[in-house]
C-alpha cells in the first residue's frame, strides 16, 4: 500500500465522531465575522455599521492577489466592526452582524439538485471560485483561485484531492466524503477543467473504508478521476508528503508543488467550488468536528462562519468538568485557544477538548541522542539539531540546516522520549530565519 | 472551570520515555545475563551486582553533592552501565577493582560531561579500558567457564579462543592447528569459552540484540554495518592466506565481537545519528577492530575500536546528513 517514504508517526486515531452524521448547527444571535480568514492580506470591508445585510452578501473585498472575499453567514444588521480574539490568540478585526431571520441572497440556488453540467470556461470558473472566497478548507486557508491559475510557464498535468484526514480526532472531511461524494465529484471536474488536466486522484488513507469504497462506487462515472487508498501514517496529509505517497514526486525544497505538475485541493474545498460554481453559493459555512475523549457527544456540525466556538461546544452536551486544553484544529498541528468564545473561521476544521491530565508535556530531560526526531522527521531534517541552533540564536547555521523546509508537524516533539521543546525552538528558528530572508530580499 | 492551558502544538505525546527505553535495554540484557551466571556462577553475580550497585551510588554523590542538580540514578542509565561494565572483564577480578572502575566509568565517562546525553564516550568502555591499563593481569586472566556452583575457590583459568589464536600464530604455527586446541563454534557459540562475563555467549546476545530491535531501542544499521564489514574484512584475508588467518565465523562469535556491535556501538548517546552516519561508524568499528586484532599488540579490538569511533561521531554528525525531502530534484 502507497505511503511517503520519509518519517512519519502513528498517533492513536481517536476518530470518536465518525459515525456522527454531519448535523445543521443552528444560526446564532451574533456572528463574529474575521476580515482575515485565509493566507495573505486581510479583506476589506465594503459594509459599515447600520447596513442591512442578506445571506451570502459581500461584505469584505479581497483586493490583493493572495487575499479572499468575505460574505455575511447570517441576514441582518451590522452591528459594528471592531477587534475581537479569534481563533489564533489575537485581537483581529470582524464585521459583527446581528441576525435577523435568514434572507439568502436571490441568486444563490438553496436547492439540493445536482447540478452536474458546467459550461463555464477556465478563466470563468476561477474568477466565480474568486467572487465566492473559496479558501483551501484543509487548514492552511490558501486562496483558491491562486491555485487554479498556474504561473506563466509551468504546467499542471495532474490534481490531487486530499482526503487523508491525517490529523487524530477530525471527521469532517470524512463525513463529507461520504455526505455528499457526489458534490464533491462535480466539483472535483469543474476543478479538472480550470487547471486543464485529464486526470485526477483522490488519495484517501484506509482507516476509511467506508469512504473509499463510496467514492471509488461514484468515481467510475467520472473520466479521469480515480481514488487511492493510503496507509495510515501522519502527516500524509501535508500537501508534499501526499505528491510524494500518489505519484511519487518530490516538490524540491521551498518549491511549490506546481514545480512538478500537481496541483493539491482539499475534498472539503473541491465541494465548496461546486457550490461557488454550479449553486453560486459563496464561502459562508463548513463542517466542524467537535470531539474529546470526555465529551458527551462528539459531533460533525456544519456551521456559519463567525459562530462563537461557546455556541459549537453547548451543542455536543457542554464543556466537561476538568477540561484543560480546548484546541481548534487537529491534536498534531492545531492551535490551543485562550477564548471560548473565538468565531468559527474558514479555517477550523475542529475543535477538541482535552482533559486536565491529558495536558502537561512530558518532564524534560537531557537529550539522550536516540535520534528518533530524525527518524520521524517527515521533511528529513535533524529537529535536534535545528533546536540546538535556534536555542543558541545561531540562525544562519538553521537556514543552512534547511529549517524552513519544516512544516511543523509535530512528530519530532510528539515522538521525543526526554520531552524536548523541539518543534517551539524550531519555531523560533524559522520566525527569525524569514525575518533575515526578508531583509536580505528588501537591501 | 479552572484556567485553560495554551500551548503550542502538538497537543498529544507519544508514550516513549527515556527510562522505557533504559528499562527496555536492560530487559534484552538478561538472556546474556543468566548465560553468564550459568558458566561463572557466584563470582559473575556478584562482580555484576557490585557493579551496578557502585555505578549508581556514584551518579546520586556526584549528582547530589557535586553538581547539586536533579538526581536521576533510577532512570536506569547507570544500571546499563553498570552490567555492561560487568560484562566487559573476566569474572575473577577483585570487587574493588570494580568499584574503581565504575567510579571511572560513571565519574570520568558520564558525569564530567553533563550527564546522561553529553558523554562523547561509551562510559562502560570508558571504565573497562582504565582498568585493562591498570590492571593488566587481573584484566587478562580468564577463568574456565563451569557448570554453576557456589565455590569461589579453585578456579582454571586459560586464554581466550583470540588469545590462543593469536599467540599460535605469531609462534608461526596453522591456523587449522590452533584451531583443534580451542573449544567447537557450537560451544562457543553457546558460551562455553574463555572470556568476560558476558561476552561469551553470541546466542544469548543476539536474541537481546532481537528484543532491542523489535522495541526499535536501536536500528539494523550499526550491528549489520559493524558485522558486515568485520565478515568482509576477515573473510578477505582468510580466502586470500587461510593458513594464518581464520575463518569470519570465528571472529563474529569469540571476544567482545556481539556484545560490542549489540549493545556497546549502537548506544545511542555515543553513536552518529543519522543512518546513513551510523552505517559509516558501523564499518569504521568493523575495519578497526580487525586491524587491531589481527595487526595490533592486543588480541581483541573491539573496546578500542568502539572508543577510536566515538570520537569521531561529531565529525560524523557534522558532515553526513540525513536525505532531506525535495533533495534531488527528479525529471517529471
Amino acid at each position: 500500500m502507497k505511503t511517503f517514504k520519509i518519517g512519519g508517526v502513528h498517533p492513536p486515531e481517536n476518530k470518536l465522531s465518525k459515525d456522527a452524521a454531519i448535523e445543521v448547527l443552528d444560526i446564532p444571535k451574533t456572528v463574529y465575522i474575521p476580515l482575515s480568514q485565509h493566507l495573505g492580506v486581510p479583506a476589506v470591508p465594503v459594509v459599515k455599521k447600520g447596513d442591512t445585510v442578506k445571506t451570502g452578501q459581500l461584505i469584505a473585498k479581497g483586493e490583493a492577489f493572495i487575499s479572499a472575499n468575505i460574505h455575511s453567514s447570517v441576514s441582518g444588521k451590522v452591528a459594528k466592526i471592531d477587534d475581537v480574539i479569534d481563533t489564533s490568540g489575537y485581537r483581529k478585526t470582524c464585521i459583527i452582524v446581528e441576525t435577523e431571520g435568514d434572507e439568502w441572497e436571490p441568486d444563490i440556488d438553496r436547492s439540493p439538485d445536482l447540478k452536474e453540467d458546467c459550461s463555464l470556461t477556465p478563466e470563468e470558473i476561477i474568477k466565480k471560485v474568486q467572487e465566492k472566497g473559496i479558501v483551501g478548507l484543509g487548514g492552511a486557508t490558501f486562496p483558491s483561485h491562486v491555485k487554479l491559475m498556474v504561473p506563466k510557464g509551468k504546467k499542471a498535468d495532474i490534481l490531487i484531492i486530499n482526503g487523508v484526514e491525517c490529523e487524530p480526532c477530525l471527521t469532517a472531511d470524512h463525513r463529507l466524503m461520504l455526505e455528499k461524494a457526489k458534490e464533491m465529484l462535480v466539483g472535483i471536474s469543474i476543478q479538472m477543467k480550470a487547471l486543464g488536466v485529464e486526470k485526477a486522484i483522490i488519495g484517501i488513507e484506509n482507516n476509511k473504508p467506508d469512504a473509499i469504497k463510496h467514492i471509488s462506487e461514484l468515481a467510475s462515472g467520472y473520466k479521469g478521476i480515480s481514488v487511492e487508498s493510503l496507509k495510515v501514517k501522519y502527516p500524509q496529509g501535508g500537501e508534499k508528503q501526499l505528491i510524494k505517497a500518489l505519484i511519487n514526486r518530490e516538490v524540491p525544497s521551498g518549491k511549490l508543488p506546481i514545480e512538478v505538475g500537481a496541483v493539491v485541493h482539499n475534498v472539503g474545498t473541491s465541494l465548496a467550488v461546486y457550490e461557488a460554481v454550479q449553486k453560486n453559493k459563496p464561502l459562508i459555512e463548513r463542517v466542524v468536528t467537535v470531539s474529546g475523549s470526555k465529551i458527551d457527544k462528539p459531533s460533525n456540525f456544519l456551521v456559519r462562519i463567525g459562530t462563537p466556538v461557546s455556541a459549537l461546544l453547548e451543542a455536543s452536551g457542554g464543556i466537561p468538568e476538568n477540561t484543560g486544553k480546548v484546541v481548534n484544529g487537529g491534536p498534531m498541528m492545531g492551535k490551543a485557544l485562550n477564548n471560548l468564545d473565538a468565531p468559527v473561521a474558514k479555517g477550523t476544521s475542529g475543535i477538541l477538548l482535552f482533559p486536565e491530565r491529558e495536558v502537561p508535556r512530558k518532564p524534560m530531560l537531557n537529550c539522550i541522542r536516540c535520534a528518533k526526531c530524525i527518524s520521524v522527521c517527515c521533511m528529513g531534517l535533524e529537529p535536534y539539531l535545528l533546536a540546538i541552533l535556534a536555542d543558541k540564536e545561531r540562525f544562519e547555521e538553521c537556514e543552512n540546516e534547511k529549517i524552513m523546509d519544516c512544516i511543523e508537524c509535530g512528530s519530532c516533539l510528539y515522538i521525543c522520549p526526554s520531552g524536548r521543546p523541539l518543534l517551539d525552538n524550531i519555531r523560533v528558528g524559522k520566525n527569525k530565519v524569514g525575518q533575515l530572508m526578508r531583509s536580505r530580499a528588501s537591501n | 472551570m479552572s484556567l485553560l492551558t495554551v500551548s503550542g502544538s502538538p497537543h498529544v505525546y507519544s508514550k516513549e520515555s527515556v527510562s522505557k527505553i533504559m528499562y527496555g535495554v536492560i530487559i534484552s540484557l538478561i538472556p546474556a545475563m543468566l548465560i553468564s551466571f550459568y558458566f561463572f556462577s557466584l563470582a559473575a553475580i556478584l562482580l555484576t551486582l557490585t557493579a551496578v550497585v557502585s555505578c549508581m551510588a556514584f551518579e546520586f554523590l556526584i549528582q547530589k553533592y557535586l553538581i547539586k542538580g536533579p538526581v536521576t540514578v533510577f532512570d536506569g542509565s547507570a544500571i546499563i552501565t553498570g552490567i555492561l561494565l560487568a560484562f566487559n572483564v573476566p569474572s575473577s577480578l577483585p570487587l574493588w577493582m570494580m568499584v574503581i572502575g565504575s567510579a571511572v566509568a560513571i565519574g570520568m565517562g558520564k558525569m564530567t560531561f553533563g550527564g546522561l546525553g553529553k558523554n562523547p564516550f561509551n562510559p562502560a568502555l570508558v571504565g573497562r579500558v582504565f582498568l585493562l591499563i591498570s590492571f593488566p593481569v587481573e584484566m587478562t586472566t580468564w577463568p574456565k567457564p563451569t557448570e554453576f556452583s557456589t565455590q569461589l575457590t579453585d578456579v582454571v583459568t586459560g586464554p581466550t579462543p583470540l588469545a590462543v589464536m593469536k599467540e599460535g600464530i605469531a609462534a608461526g604455527r596453522d591456523a587449522s592447528e590452533v584451531m583443534a586446541e580451542i573449544p567447537s563454534y557450537v560451544q562457543m557459540l553457546y558460551g562455553n569459552m574463555g572470556g568476560s562475563i558476558g561476552e561469551i555467549s553470541a546466542i544469548a546476545l543476539l536474541i537481546g540484540g532481537i528484543y532491542m530491535l523489535a522495541r526499535k531501542i536501536i536500528t539494523w544499521h550499526i550491528p549489520v554495518s559493524y558485522i558486515g564489514s568485520v565478515v568482509i574484512f576477515s573473510g578477505i584475508l582468510w580466502l586470500i592466506n587461510p593458513e594464518i588467518y581464520v575463518d569470519p565465523l570465528f571472529h563474529l562469535i569469540t571476544g567482545g565481537m556481539m556484545l560490542g556491535a549489540l549493545y556497546m556501538a549502537t548506544d545511542m548517546v555515543t553513536s552518529p545519528m543519522s543512518a546513513k552516519g551510523m552505517i559509516v561508524f558501523g564499518i569504521g568499528c568493523g575495519v578497526l577492530t580487525m586491524v587491531i586484532r589481527l595487526f595490533g599488540a592486543y588480541p581483541e579490538g573491539v573496546s578500542f575500536a568502539i572508543l577510536i569511533m566515538n570520537a569521531f561521531v561529531p565529525l560524523i554528525n557534522t558532515y553526513i546528513k540525513p536525505k532531506r525531502f525535495g533533495e534531488e530534484v527528479k525529471d517529471v
